[in-house]
């Protein structure tokens, strides 16, 4: 079973490096994302966590190596057309459309394919009709799943920062992504808004099958979710095992777990 | 009392004018953030244009044509003026606007002349009688194109798709990026909008004053307006224009004689001062809070 995932690499990161001034924020990164699989990238604040997702989905190009999602080449995409691709995403510092109700910014979420809407919204009515009720249900259903319905009519800027985060998160499911890119879904929540985020994601994994790669700093979370893990300091690779394997490495325990034995 | 009603109507029909051209600006400001400086040139620009093909072509054909010269203009100004700037301070493209107007102007009247011009599309100008209220027949009329197309815009940007999607963009660049919209082509479709949007108003405005180099001015009847109801609020724009339009011909007619006449044109900067003294950003704009 492991075997067969690790065959069939979705995303493939192949030794990226990329600079601001003299800092270097990756420094030949290389790594795989499995079909299938939730994988979580982690390491000390300035590792380049976000630098990496950002690269993925586009907002940077690296000024080395190469990036392929199935037999795509990302290395110089620009991100609505990764976007296109399949790949979601969400920020760290949450990135929602704050003047929209939460409804729209989930609407916004399909928007994909936007190529042929403007004319055909004007030509082909009864198309284009029949085509938003399909989004809608979608959106319900995202709506419906992740318990939000109760603020759909409400600004996103209106929100406190826990369901701005849920809604973001939405808004990403939206999409149908293959492979779902999350920044600190947890930053700056309490324990039981970690969990229900935390079952969000496994719920996506499992039923949707969406492919997720996320940020994360709890630990407890990572080691709990998470198939593989993947630790980065100071821009490079420090290790890539399975959550057990890395509470036992050295390398990763000196970097960025402390000398502290983990629970 | 018939007389302050028929004063009053009389300034809300050229208040959806005024609407109009002030919404020319909230979508430029909406989706890219940039006051558009070259509104009024645009619309000079636009009315120009027509009268050049009224000339040889019949209406509707020049009026396609003028159409087909906006959107082309828009294409023009995101490849040329705005995709260079991405990402400079909202001064560069302010500036980067008033260079555009003067390009316009200087354009328009180099092919068109600048001798003032009149433009007929065949709207009487004879005020009808409903209930022995006098009304402008050519007020009326240029209301209610108005009116239809800013229902359309409001429309298509709080219910289509396109609209959504342009919405996002002017809340939040790299969110809309990562949801797959592409920018470039967010600001052509606004700024295509925003041409069509002159052409209407320069269709209206220039047959009611004439088509002149004072034309691309309207853009200063719609400051107040903008301060009004708020730069970044469609129906800001909208109701702003409406008691821009009534309250300065109100003003004019009843406040008038008693300080000289002619405070219609300074009176809607009186009123947006007002404004601006108890909601900094206009009544309908959303209120910035910065975090110091």
């Amino acid at each position: 079973m492991m075997n067969e995932k690790r065959s069939h690499p979705m995303l493939k990161v192949e030794d990226i490096h990329i600079s601001f001034g003299a800092l270097k924020a990756l420094n030949g990164v290389s790594l795989e994302i499995q079909k299938g699989e939730i994988l979580a990238i982690i390491g000390p604040n300035g590792a380049g966590k976000t630098t990496l997702v950002n690269v993925i989905n586009g907002v940077y190009h690296p000024s080395q190596g190469r990036i392929f999602f199935g037999d795509k080449d990302l290395t110089t995409m620009r991100p609505h057309y990764i976007a296109a691709l399949g790949i979601a995403r969400t920020f760290q510092n949450v990135a929602l459309f704050k003047g929209m109700t939460v409804l729209d910014n989930i609407l916004v979420g399909r928007n994909l394919g936007m190529r042929s809407s403007f004319f055909s919204q004007g030509i082909y009515w009864g198309f284009s009709q029949k085509e938003e009720v399909r989004h809608r249900e979608a959106v319900e259903r995202v709506i419906d799943w992740l318990e939000i319905e109760h603020i759909r009519k409400t600004p996103a800027g209106m929100l406190p920062y826990g369901l701005q985060k849920r809604v973001e998160l939405g808004r990403a499911l939206a999409a149908e992504p293959k492979l779902l890119l999350l920044d600190e879904p947890m930053a700056g929540m309490n324990l039981e808004e970690k969990e229900d985020i935390a079952r969000f994601i496994l719920d996506a994994n499992e039923e949707l099958g969406t492919t997720i790669a996320l940020i994360e700093h709890d630990m407890g979370v990572v080691m709990d979710i998470s198939d593989r893990v993947v630790v980065l300091d100071f821009g490079e690779k420090i290790g890539q095992e399975t959550p057990e394997e890395i509470r036992r490495n050295e390398k990763v325990i000196k970097a960025y777990l402390g000398t502290a034995t983990l629970k | 009392m018939i007389f302050a009603i028929e004063v009053f109507i009389g300034g809300l029909l050229v208040g959806v004018m005024y609407s109009l051209v002030a919404l020319g600006f909230v979508l430029i400001y909406k989706s890219s953030g940039v006051f558009n400086f070259a509104q009024g040139d645009m619309t000079l620009f636009a009315a120009l244009a027509l009268v050049g093909f009224l000339t040889f072509l019949p209406l509707w054909i020049a009026l396609i044509a003028v159409l087909v010269i906006m959107i082309a203009l828009a294409t023009a100004i995101e490849a040329l003026v705005l995709r260079p700037l991405v990402a400079r301070p909202p001064l560069a493209l302010f500036m980067a606007t008033i260079g555009l107007g003067f390009l316009l102007q200087g354009m328009g009247q180099g092919i068109w002349g600048t001798d003032p011009k009149g433009l007929d599309i065949g709207i009487s100008d004879i005020p009808f009688d409903v209930k022995g209220l006098m009304i402008s027949q050519f007020d009326l009329v240029g209301a209610a194109l108005s009116g239809g197309l800013v229902g359309a815009l409001v429309w298509f940007f709080q219910k289509s798709r396109t609209g959504r999607a342009l919405r996002a963009v002017s809340d939040d660049h790299e969110a809309a990026l990562s949801v797959g919209i592409p920018l470039r082509k967010a600001w052509a479709i606004t700024w295509a909008i925003s041409g069509v949007v002159a052409l209407v108003a320069g269709v209206m405005w220039g047959s009611r004053l004439g088509v002149q180099f004072s034309l691309s001015l309207i853009a200063l009847k719609a400051l107040p307006v903008l301060i009004l109801g708020g730069i970044d609020s469609i129906p800001g724009a909208i109701i702003a224009g409406l008691i821009v339009g009534a309250s300065e011909n109100l003003a004019e007619v009843f406040l008038g004689p008693y300080v000289g006449g002619g405070i219609q044109t300074f009176f809607p900067y009186l009123l947006a001062l007002l404004v601006l003294w108890f909601k900094p950003f206009g009544m309908f704009g959303r209120e910035i809070i910065e975090r110091v």
